[in-house]
């Protein structure tokens, strides 16, 4: 049983997936737990990325929140300019900004919005991948150069506060094309929405990782000298899965806004950009069903644990990431294969361990 | 010893499991409520950075819930206090604030404490018809119908500090801050206030939040020499400030400081050695003498030890328990609109003096007191004003 769970867990996933997200928490979950789920599916947007990018193409990414935030924050531009036409933005008239900055003024269209939450990180993220990748810069300064951009556009955001909020960010949305965002009714339509998204990029990575970029991508991983020898440009291959990630980390943003009616730097910071990570690890970093499954979990069980236990909460999200990561090294996503081989490993105790 | 902890791990763990399978009865509503219990609600950061600042003000609201308790509760229900933690992080706050109202549908919230906090959760207040209790001296430019703010707003702090250090210590000015809206926002009501009395600003810097480089800062104040400095640095940067001011001669024995964000309790994080001789304006010092506040204090050291020191954010988060309930009680109901209607015009003997809620902008009169800082880590007050309007949206 668990042998032949371990082949279809993929497909399995999928389905009972489908059948938590799109019935059983519509008709069992209460609006406001409803749209704490919204909040967690806004992270499993930027999971998935993660599995492409770091699961498949071997890059670790520490700086997702950037690219979380672009689309974060330009849909809150809108929705922001929306909640307070014709007058300026509450936060602006604080900080004494008194015209609207030019480059605020095209966010007054939902179509630029949209286009600039999808192509925005596309023009930050591909150059900010491919230079270092041709120059052959290891992963691990790519991690640590993410970091640091991460820390340094937390720190502009704070910084620019007659433009960005500052540390307060973006607050109060009410409506979305006249359409007020704030009933519960609202946010179920909002919530179906954002899973049939979810599906399709879903979808669409799985659909990239089963055709012949995604077997590269795995060759590239595993022995990217190799693949370089056989005459293909590796940093352009690298470059494309980390510039995929970084728009489905955009599209996960732009829904947090919608959902959760704020944006604020913190969602940018270190903090929340290896917190992104982790949901991807918890899940299992090469199953892009698993990613979904690790943002709803560590999303609950950060919600619940905190609501029950408000002082010890932090502590047993840690042991949480601990115990995956020491016990789980594949994440949920590989529980079924690893429970089959411990399996195989009690039937027949001469053969060596596979894994071992 | 080790057995102990792990023992303790299991009983924690086991609390765990019981408390995680309660909620799930987050799948149904939750049964059982008591008919003679008000569920209140309390919300600040327990963990993350600001936790310090703001577990303080929990203690201080839960000795004002368990005093009203004593006495029969509010409207004969015993207050039952559901503590949540913002864990210093906005987003945290608007999700535990949209819990309290729409889950457990609390009469009251008392919490918040930066105004990035406040920012995130006011929405969710106006939406689902909530009332926040707010105890922290914040920028103003905000009047919700969902709140009441019971700590001073900037004018009620920066035009009588700036008024008495012209008066008493010289006209000249240095704003620093730290760079964000309510040292901007105090800045903006100083500068005026400044012209108007006849001074003059000799310099404006602002460092980022968590800062502990100031020595270019200090060069620009050492090199215009000003009487005063006017100083709305917050959080851990005043560590580092303090103690590089004190490095480059300019003490508190030879230098005018004032601040109006540095009360006892930050002053212990600060260091007392550091911030000997430095001034501070709040609505509240621990070492006002009245028989109330005598009585606060001793509740405050009797219940959390008696090393604990108080400063008026905790000053004001009590206060504002107590506010809420003879709100309730004239009122004789727990429905917020007429907690607020109630609220218009409320007296209250508090620890800091006898104050009372303005008429219609929600916010509190109050007087401004300074202090200067003892080597003990208190104040010795030099000054008290009358009672203050409240005035959030100041014209310059």
């Amino acid at each position: 049983m668990p042998r032949l769970l371990a082949r279809n867990a993929e497909a399995v996933g999928y389905v009972v997936l489908a059948v938590i997200l799109l019935v059983a928490f519509p008709l069992g979950l209460d609006p406001f737990r409803l749209n704490l789920v919204s909040k967690y599916l806004a992270f499993a947007f930027v999971a998935v990325g993660v599995v492409l990018s770091w699961g498949y193409g071997g890059i670790l990414s520490l700086g997702q929140g950037i690219f979380f935030g672009l689309g974060g924050y330009f849909m809150a531009m809108f929705l922001k300019l929306e909640a307070s036409a014709p007058e300026l933005p509450d936060f602006m008239v604080w900080s004494s900004t008194e015209v609207l900055p030019w480059w605020w003024e095209p966010y007054h269209h939902l179509w630029f919005t949209l286009l600039s939450v999808v192509l925005v990180p596309c023009a930050v993220a591909f150059p900010l991948a491919y230079a270092p990748f041709k120059k052959r810069l290891g992963g691990v300064y790519f991690a640590i150069v993410t970091l640091a951009l991460a820390l340094t556009a937390m720190v502009m955001l704070v910084g620019q506060q007659g433009y960005t909020g500052g540390a307060n960010g973006i607050t109060d949305f009410r409506s979305l094309l006249g359409w007020d965002i704030t009933t519960d009714r609202a946010k179920l339509f909002l919530y179906l929405g954002e899973v049939v998204l979810l599906f399709a990029v879903m979808g669409a990575a799985t659909f990239v990782l089963r055709s012949r970029l995604g077997k590269i991508l795995v060759a590239i991983r595993d022995s990217e000298d190799r693949v370089r020898f056989s005459g293909y440009d590796t940093a352009l291959f690298k470059a494309f899965a980390f510039t995929t990630g970084a728009v489905f980390a955009s599209l996960g943003g732009a829904l947090y806004s919608v959902q959760v009616g704020l944006i604020t730097p913190t969602l940018v910071g270190v903090v929340a950009s290896v917190e992104m990570v982790i949901y991807a690890a918890v899940g299992g970093r090469t199953s892009v069903v698993g990613a979904v499954y690790g943002a709803l979990l560590v999303g609950f069980a950060r919600s619940v644990i905190s609501e029950n236990l408000a002082t010890l909460w932090l502590f047993f999200v840690g042991g949480l990431f601990m115990f995956v990561v020491l016990v789980m090294p594949n994440g949920l996503a590989g529980l079924p294969a690893q429970l089959a081989s411990r399996r195989r490993r009690a039937e027949a105790p001469t053969r060596l361990p596979v894994d071992a | 010893m080790a057995r102990m902890n792990r023992r303790r791990f299991l009983i924690t763990g086991g609390k765990l499991a019981a408390a995680g399978a309660l909620t799930y009865s987050g799948l149904s509503p939750r049964i059982g409520r008591a008919a003679d219990t008000v569920k209140v609600g309390i919300l600040h950061s327990l963990s993350g950075t600001i936790a310090i600042a703001e577990a303080a003000i929990v203690d201080a609201e839960r000795l004002a819930i368990d005093e009203i308790n004593a006495q029969g509760g509010v409207l004969g229900r015993r207050i039952e206090p559901i503590i949540e933690d913002g864990a210093s992080d906005w987003p945290t706050f608007a999700e535990k604030a949209r819990k309290l109202l729409v889950r457990d549908k609390v009469a009251v919230v008392f919490g918040c404490y930066t105004s990035a906090s406040r920012k995130s959760v006011l929405p969710v207040f106006e939406q689902n018809k909530g009332l926040l209790y707010y105890p922290t001296y914040y920028e103003g430019q905000e009047i919700s119908k969902n709140c009441i703010y019971t700590a001073q707003e900037a004018t009620q702090s920066v035009i009588a500090a700036i008024e008495w250090l012209a008066a008493n210590k010289g006209k000249s000015f240095f704003l620093v801050g730290s760079d964000y809206i309510y040292p901007r926002t105090c800045n903006k009501i100083a500068k005026p206030t400044i012209a108007r009395v006849g001074g003059r600003t000799l310099g404006e810097e602002y460092a980022p939040l968590g800062h502990t480089e100031f020595s270019s800062i200090i060069n620009k104040i050492k090199a215009a020499k000003p009487d005063c400095i006017y100083s709305t640095v917050v959080g851990g940067s005043n560590v580092a400030f303090y103690k590089q001011l004190n490095a480059a001669g300019l003490s508190g024995a030879k230098q005018t400081l004032l601040s109006t964000v540095v009360s006892e309790n930050e002053i212990d994080g600060i260091g007392r050695d550091n911030a000997v001789g430095y001034y501070a304006c709040m609505g509240y010092f621990q070492s006002q003498k009245s028989a109330t506040n005598d009585r606060f204090v001793k509740a405050i050291k009797a219940k959390y030890g008696q090393e604990r020191v108080v400063g008026d954010p905790m000053e004001c988060g009590y206060t504002g328990v107590h506010f809420w309930r003879l709100a309730a009680e004239k009122a004789k109901s727990f429905a917020v609109e007429k907690v607020v209607a109630a609220s218009s015009n409320l007296e209250l003997d508090a620890p800091e003096g006898k104050i009372k809620l303005h008429a219609s902008n929600h916010h509190t009169w109050k007087h401004a007191r300074i202090g200067v800082a003892r080597a003990d880590g208190q104040f010795d007050i030099v000054h008290e004003s009358p009672l203050i309007e409240p005035n959030p949206y100041p014209k310059l």
